[in-house]
């Protein structure tokens, strides 16, 4: 078994509303390898943001509530942790980039003095000149221009794009072993994307963090992640190598997914979207959740009775919560890029 | 034409190649003042939409895709005179719309209908969907007893929701219904026309899909126009019959689909084309990406001569100097406004070479900026 840095136990998470309980997240298990990047796929309401949030301490509780589970940061448990001394890891050994930057900036303070303090608040030895000398090195590395000038500036001095690369800057400050990056490309336009997918590869190189990469853009996963977890009601469904949940899916919703898209680099006759609506977290479906909306099912019995385990198909790397995962072939790949126009 | 529909369709296009044009603008321009100081003098003007030209046929579907402040939402809503345009032309069946009132607008509005990006804001939540489905046959006079119950629940099974949900409220609904509630609403007048706002970028993927197949059944059922206007490239390449690329309130680039995904000629496009995520690792480190230069200057300031060319690697003096116009260029057969328009496919893996050496290019130009 390869060494694990985080590890995330059965964990469920409640959340009391006046229309009763949701269930955001029930049982579910990952862990995260040194150095690779997990991506965390799934659509509003499937938990893949609460999943990771939970644990650091930064939904709000109450309404929010981890009713069971641990998760276990080099051995240990951050759901038991005293609040303080999680404070200290969010920022330091584990660090967050969020999909709006302007949540985590300052809006009335400089860029500078927030990298600057960020970096001092986890290194009190270090003198002001120091840390100012190590943000304009942070800001360089993630493609800030005239970074000694723009220090000074604040963050509305600063586009989306430069915001969000200065958030990043803030994220590898203190050399995280585990980057959480939440959505961190939705907010921004196509081209401003593609930048930031650069500086996300640059500060995964520089800190060799092991990143979580929590998105509902398949497009960012093929770009970034090694391992995929796909979930689906507060559930992980399929866990994989990135290869594998693309060209070979084992789980109906995946299969769904892959192929309700539509192509840039090719003309598809009609989109295949997953019937139904997602389902409602309060009262989910019995059985598995995805049953309803399911072409495998077929309306048999067991889908809507029992609750199906991850269970190892293929190898012991690729896991699937189906019943019925070993009807699903191989899924045809659509082809790629075409070979002439 | 289905069978099963009784819903009456509007008039049914003629054949859309060299078909009948329901829509025509004509150096369309549309600035909001900004104003400053005590007295709000006006201090400048975003040129949100700075002389655009199309024509639109009947029965077909012309994609606008930009990034934000491209002044794609501006165009349709301007368009649709919900802006008053501040120059240019309008003409919506061969009748020049560009300075009706109010009330002249209530006739043509039966035929052009607007779909929003955000079916959350965009429906009255004290209303039922009975009420929200019949207010434009009410305000146009349509809605007359049973005959108008039965047309909101006709409309109802229309867009795949069922007679039942009359009676809900929209926070009942989730996303993709109520965009589909959103679309019965629009429908309600057999409109001949739609401008489709970022119709599905509100919504999960796997619900995208259903009203983008939503959106292309009621077309053929109907015959409907559209005016399709995303950010999304791979959602607009599967709608289109023509696309429109728009940067910095012009059009940079207009063509057949095949002609802006199998051949695109304006720097810009190939650019988007080339950043535009693909869901294949398989492509993973295969593609070359052009990476442009900073951000989009403000539509306030934009630069002299061509708009593009600050963050351009082919930028050269004339392009200071001079604005391209938007012609067919260098053996191209659609219009590009390039002064060095060339084609190359970024999505073509046979061009892969060229793509690459204008990605190098275009990170050259990005480390002499930020060294300067």
């Amino acid at each position: 078994m390869a060494e694990r840095i985080l590890e995330i136990k059965d964990l469920t998470v409640e959340f009391s509303t006046e229309d009763g309980i949701v269930r955001a997240v029930t049982g579910v298990s990952y862990d995260l390898h040194p150095g690779e990047v997990l991506g965390i796929v799934g659509e509003s309401g499937s938990g893949k943001s609460v999943s990771m949030l939970s644990v650091l301490g930064l939904i709000p509780m109450p309404p929010g509530k981890i009713v069971q589970g641990e998760a276990l940061f080099r051995g240990e448990d951050l759901v038991k942790m005293p609040k303080s001394k999680l404070r200290k890891i969010r920022g330091g050994p584990m660090a967050m980039i969020f999909q709006d930057p302007m949540t985590s900036l300052n809006p009335v303070l400089k860029i500078g003095d927030q990298i600057s303090e960020a970096i001092k608040v986890h290194n009190p030895g270090k003198s002001d000149d120091d840390a100012k000398k190590r943000t304009v090195e942070l800001l360089e590395l993630v493609g800030v221009p005239f970074a000694e000038r723009r220090v000074d500036q604040y963050p509305h001095e600063f586009s989306g794009g430069m915001r969000q690369r200065a958030m990043i800057a803030m994220a590898i400050a203190n050399e995280p072993s585990v980057l959480v990056a939440d959505e961190p490309t939705t907010a921004l336009d196509v081209t401003i994307q593609a930048q930031i997918v650069e500086v996300l590869k640059t500060a995964q190189r520089e800190t060799q963090a092991a990143t979580v990469l929590i998105t509902h853009d398949l497009g960012l996963i093929a770009e970034l992640a090694d391992r995929v977890v796909v979930m689906y009601a507060g559930r992980v469904v399929e866990l994989a190598d990135v290869y594998t949940i693309f060209n070979s899916p084992r789980h109906p919703y995946t299969v769904g997914l892959m192929n309700s898209l539509a192509r840039v680099d090719a003309d598809l006759e009609w989109l295949e979207p997953i019937p139904g609506q997602p389902p409602s977290l309060i009262s989910p479906p019995p059985g598995c959740a995805f049953h309803p909306r399911c072409v495998q099912s077929q309306g048999r019995a067991v889908c809507r009775t029992d609750i199906p385990e991850l269970k190892t198909v293929d190898d012991g790397a690729h896991v699937s919560a189906c019943h019925f995962s070993d009807e699903l072939a191989a899924r045809h790949v659509v082809g790629a890029l075409v070979e002439d126009g | 034409m289905s069978e099963a529909s009784t819903v009456t369709p509007a008039e049914a296009p003629a054949a859309s190649a060299n078909g009948n044009e329901i829509l025509r603008v004509e150096n369309l321009v549309k600035h909001f003042p900004i104003k400053a100081g005590v007295f709000k003098h006006t201090v400048g003007q975003v040129r949100a939409v700075d002389g655009v030209d199309l024509t639109v046929q009947t029965g077909e579907t012309l994609g606008i895709v930009g990034e934000s402040g491209c002044g794609k939402t501006t165009l349709g809503r301007t368009i649709i005179k919900l802006l008053e345009p501040t120059g240019g032309r309008i003409v919506f069946e061969g009748q020049d719309i560009t300075h009706f009132r109010r009330r002249q607008m209530r006739s043509v509005r039966r035929d052009i209908q607007i779909i929003f990006q955000d079916p959350y804001a965009s429906l009255n939540p004290r209303m039922t969907v009975r009420e929200i489905v019949a207010e434009p046959l009410r305000i146009h006079g349509l809605y007359r007893g049973g005959e108008g119950r039965r047309r909101v629940e006709e409309l109802l099974r229309t867009v795949g929701l069922s007679p039942e949900h009359a009676n809900r409220f929209p926070h009942e609904f989730s996303g993709g219904q109520r965009q589909r509630i959103g679309v019965a609403r629009a429908l309600a007048l057999n409109p001949k026309m739609m401008v489709l706002d970022e119709p599905v970028s509100a919504l999960d993927v796997s619900i995208q899909a259903q009203v983008v197949n939503l959106i292309a059944q009621l077309q053929n059922e109907f015959g409907l126009t559209y005016l399709f206007i995303a950010h999304d490239l791979s959602v607009v390449r599967h709608v289109s019959d023509r696309v429109a690329v728009m940067y910095l309130g012009k059009i940079v680039e207009i063509g057949t689909r095949k002609q802006i995904y199998g051949a695109p000629m304006h720097p810009y496009t190939q650019a988007l084309l080339s950043a535009a995520p693909i869901e294949s690792p398989d492509l993973r480190g295969k593609r070359p990406r052009i990476v442009l230069e900073g951000d989009v200057p403000s539509p306030a300031n934009p630069p002299s001569g061509c708009r593009f060319r600050t963050r351009c690697w082919k930028a050269q003096e004339i392009c200071v100097q001079e604005e391209p116009a938007l012609i067919p260029r260098s053996g191209g057969d659609h219009p590009v406004a390039c002064h060095f328009a060339e084609a190359m496919n970024p999505l073509n893996l046979a061009e892969q070479a060229r793509v690459q050496q204008a990605a190098h290019q275009a990170a050259q130009l990005a480390a002499q900026e930020s060294a300067s």
